[in-house]
């Protein structure tokens, strides 16, 4: 063989790797992305049922409910237009908080109630996901000042 | 006064940046000696400058001086000396003066370094080396001043974030800089032989120790990220695909990448092109990288425009250092041909194959990132790419990585026989494959073929690393630093291999309501909590557990995790209980006060973890090895290229 032939070989094998390599990521894209839904695209049946999705919002203020002495925990997650009742057992994180921004991984139940695996809220204690702050309808003034 | 006078310095250190590079980079195309000269003091000058900043920032913060807005935002009276030193680069503004430092310490190690180079060539590198440092001077100086004060002055700072205030977190930044800036030194370099359109491959042998030292620093770096997030985020993960964490691996990536593809440049002048546009891409990465941490981008395409001017300049920047780089080695690269042959098993083909998996794995962790901030710049919906992807979809490059791994350490150059080492090459792959089952079967009852292989393929590494320096001594043959730092680092990857096989596979975590007196069992331990008491800090105030592990009623040790309130307010912290072992570690974080006397509590069963660590320092320590190569000494091959230079038409 000559080199140039050689090489030609090469970038071939690379180009196929490279190839075969990027469609078995998107393929298996499909399953390992996680959709976000703030509440009211929940309530409007936007989210899948049956398949794990991320919700978010703010944990509605007087919502946190603990069975004394157990990791059970209800919580109700709004984006002040809607909210979804969300079931969790385990550790909260440490920045899990009444009227602070929150994003629960899990799924829907027959009940309408979302049933969380994980419950995230990151590092910094001033950060709101970004995806909840985007999808947040903030309360108009007239809601305000009641 | 203090803070005025660093921004002051701040300005000497831009002007002498800009003299830097008109000296150097002018100096080097009208070959004038004095400009040349001129180039390199001011290298010193700018050192010096930017070192005086940095000690006015520090001083700021060692003296609580809250009138300056930085200091106000990331410290607190009462934090610690160690931390209000570490604040310096707690946030944006102090970071990027962190990077200037390095920027021009590495100058200046580069500068001292280089006498024995053609005085042209070390001028453009110079010259290149100052661009970038008047880049990012300016940045700091229009768009984010340390040192701007704030008036009237705050009574009291707002703290530096709890996370940070941590050991491995305060030593994580600078460590992880060194190696990001540490590639500007190769990119300078590659910079530099494309200007002067040199054909030859000295530039790879003057940068191999540079870019080896950057990547062992990035390796340290990268480490203690890992091993901060394990216990002080409470969580007992080493690794989350976190945005934030795959923009120090994807540089990594590239680095590893180049040092493989440097030798070949090096010992054969083969990829030539190839290597330049890796150094290229290593520091186009880093740079990305810093940029995309401190932006805010990453965490969503919108937090971009919350500061349009940092936004607009970070753009600017990143294009114009990384588009003319690539603009340059367009028009450049194709008159480097690279022509000798070599054959299918030789040590070419196989550093080939390393670098095609390695640019492979780089895309992946690349997509990954970047496919969210694309969905949702086109409004395609809000996703995330979850870790089961990366773990998954990393796993295709990395597993024919360590296979061939094995074999190409052993192959030689050009003609690629194996000769003796064939048959020992088989037992050690028989030897590994045995192992691994002997492991799986007898340490965890568990033989899934992917833990196997797993096991199988970290031992195979290990024991090919090992055959080199047997082979050698028993030929009464010598060990050249370059050598022996390949089998080291070769070595800890296999170690870290093994760790990540061990906890990926038999990792268990559960969270458990415990009262005093309660036991919960995990991975065969008993966890018993006998105590809570309330704790006082320096600056903080918590409750501390005591759980004591015990195995088949004997006891093992006691686990005292924290909940921790810093004075300063914000958040409750968290502060693991670990026990380390070799054989796994054993974890518990205590959560919250659960009402009837019981507490969350979450407890890890970690196994072979620490493997994963003790990889990453041997990876490191075998780049050190390998940078001291004697073969790397300037002097020593000064006089063997003369006027192999070609000069640029």
């Amino acid at each position: 063989m000559t080199p140039r032939r050689k090489r030609l070989l090469a970038v071939i094998a690379i180009v196929a790797g490279v190839g075969a390599a990027t469609a078995l990521a998107m393929f298996a894209f499909r399953d390992n992305l996680l959709y976000f839904y703030n509440p009211s695209q929940v309530l409007a049946g936007d989210a899948p049922s049956g398949r794990t999705f991320r919700i978010g919002g703010m944990v509605t203020q007087g919502s946190v409910q603990r069975t004394p002495g157990t990791l059970e925990v209800r919580f109700v997650v709004t984006d002040f237009r809607h909210s979804v009742p969300v079931r969790y057992e385990g550790l909260l994180p440490d920045l899990f908080r009444e009227g602070q921004g929150v994003i629960a991984h899990g799924r829907l139940n027959g009940g309408g109630d979302f049933v969380a695996d994980e419950v995230l809220a990151k590092h910094d204690e001033n950060y709101m996901p970004p995806e909840v702050a985007e999808s947040l309808h903030p309360p108009t003034p007239a809601q305000a000042a009641e | 006064m203090i803070p005025e006078l660093g921004h002051f310095a701040l300005i000497v250190a831009l002007l002498l940046s800009i003299a830097q590079a008109v000296f150097g980079l002018g100096g080097a195309a009208r070959a004038n000696g004095a400009w040349l000269a001129a180039a390199r003091s001011a290298v010193v000058g700018q050192f010096v400058f930017v070192a005086l900043a940095f000690a006015a920032l520090s001083w700021a913060f060692v003296e609580r001086d809250f009138s300056v807005l930085y200091v106000a935002t990331n410290s607190h009276s009462e934090l610690p000396l160690f931390y209000r030193i570490a604040a310096v680069w707690g946030a944006h503004e102090g970071s990027l003066l962190l990077w200037a430092l390095c920027l021009a310490g590495w100058t200046l190690a580069v500068t001292a370094a280089s006498s024995s180079l053609e005085g042209p060539f070390r001028g453009r590198v110079i010259g290149i080396l100052a661009l970038i440092s008047i880049g990012f001077q300016l940045f700091m100086l229009a768009t984010s001043n340390p040192f701007e004060r704030l008036v009237p002055a705050a009574v009291e700072g707002r703290d530096l974030n709890p996370l940070l205030q941590d050991f491995a977190l305060a030593v994580h930044p600078p460590i992880l800089y060194l190696g990001y800036v540490g590639f500007a030194v190769a990119f300078a370099f590659a910079y530099a032989t494309l200007l002067e359109g040199r054909l030859d491959a000295a530039w790879a042998r003057w940068t191999r120790p540079w870019t080896l030292a950057a990547w062992l620093f990035l390796t340290v770096g990268i480490a203690l990220g890992s091993w901060w997030a394990y216990y002080e985020l409470g969580w007992g993960g080493w690794w989350f695909w976190d945005p934030v964490e795959n923009a120090s691996f994807m540089p990594w990536l590239a680095g590893t990448a180049l040092i493989h593809s440097l030798a070949v440049t090096e010992k054969r002048g083969l990829f030539k092109s190839w290597t330049l546009l890796l150094a290229v891409t290593a520091f186009s990465l880093s740079l990305l990288g810093t940029f995309l941490v401190r932006s805010g981008i990453l965490i969503s395409v919108h937090a971009f425009a919350t500061d349009p001017a940092r936004g607009a300049f970070i753009l600017a920047f990143l294009s114009a250092v990384i588009g003319g780089a690539l603009l340059l080695y367009a028009w450049r690269a194709p008159r480097l041909k690279s022509s000798a042959a070599f054959e299918m098993t030789s040590r070419e083909s196989f550093l080939l194959a390393n670098n095609a998996l390695l640019v492979a794995a780089l895309c992946l962790v690349l997509l990954g990132t970047l496919y969210p901030l694309f969905m949702d710049a086109l409004e395609l919906g809000k996703v995330t790419v979850g870790p089961p992807w990366f773990n998954l979809m990393f796993l295709v490059p990395m597993l024919p990585l360590a296979a061939l791994l094995g074999v190409g350490m052993h192959a030689a150059w050009k003609r690629g026989l194996l000769g003796t080492m064939k048959a020992r090459l088989w037992i050690a792959a028989v030897a590994a494959l045995a192992g691994a089952i002997l492991i799986g079967a007898a340490a965890y009852a568990d033989l899934r073929p992917m833990t196997t292989l797993g096991f199988a393929l970290a031992l195979w590494v290990m024991l090919s690393s090992l055959l080199i320096p047997v082979a050698r001594i028993r030929a009464r043959q010598t060990l050249p630093a370059a050598t022996l730092g390949m089998v080291v680092a070769h070595f800890g990857f296999g170690l870290a291999t093994f760790g990540i096989t061990g906890v990926q596979s038999f990792k268990i975590e559960k969270d458990f309501a415990l009262g005093i007196g309660d036991t919960a069992s995990l991975g065969g331990y008993d966890f018993r909590l006998t105590a809570l008491r309330d704790v006082q800090g320096p600056n903080f105030a918590g409750v501390e557990a005591d759980i004591v592990v015990s195995r088949d009623a004997e006891r093992v040790t006691v686990l005292r995790p924290q909940k921790r309130a810093y004075n300063s307010g914000g958040n409750p912290m968290t502060e693991a209980g670990i026990e380390v072992g070799p054989a796994r570690d054993l974890f518990a974080a205590l959560g919250d006060d659960l009402g009837q006397g019981r507490w969350s509590v979450r407890l890890q069963y970690k196994p072979l973890i620490r493997y994963i660590w003790l990889g990453a320092i041997f990876i490191a320590l075998g780049g050190a090895i390998a940078a001291f190569d004697r073969r790397y000494r300037f002097r020593a091959q000064a006089q063997a290229t003369e006027g192999t230079a070609v000069a640029a038409p």
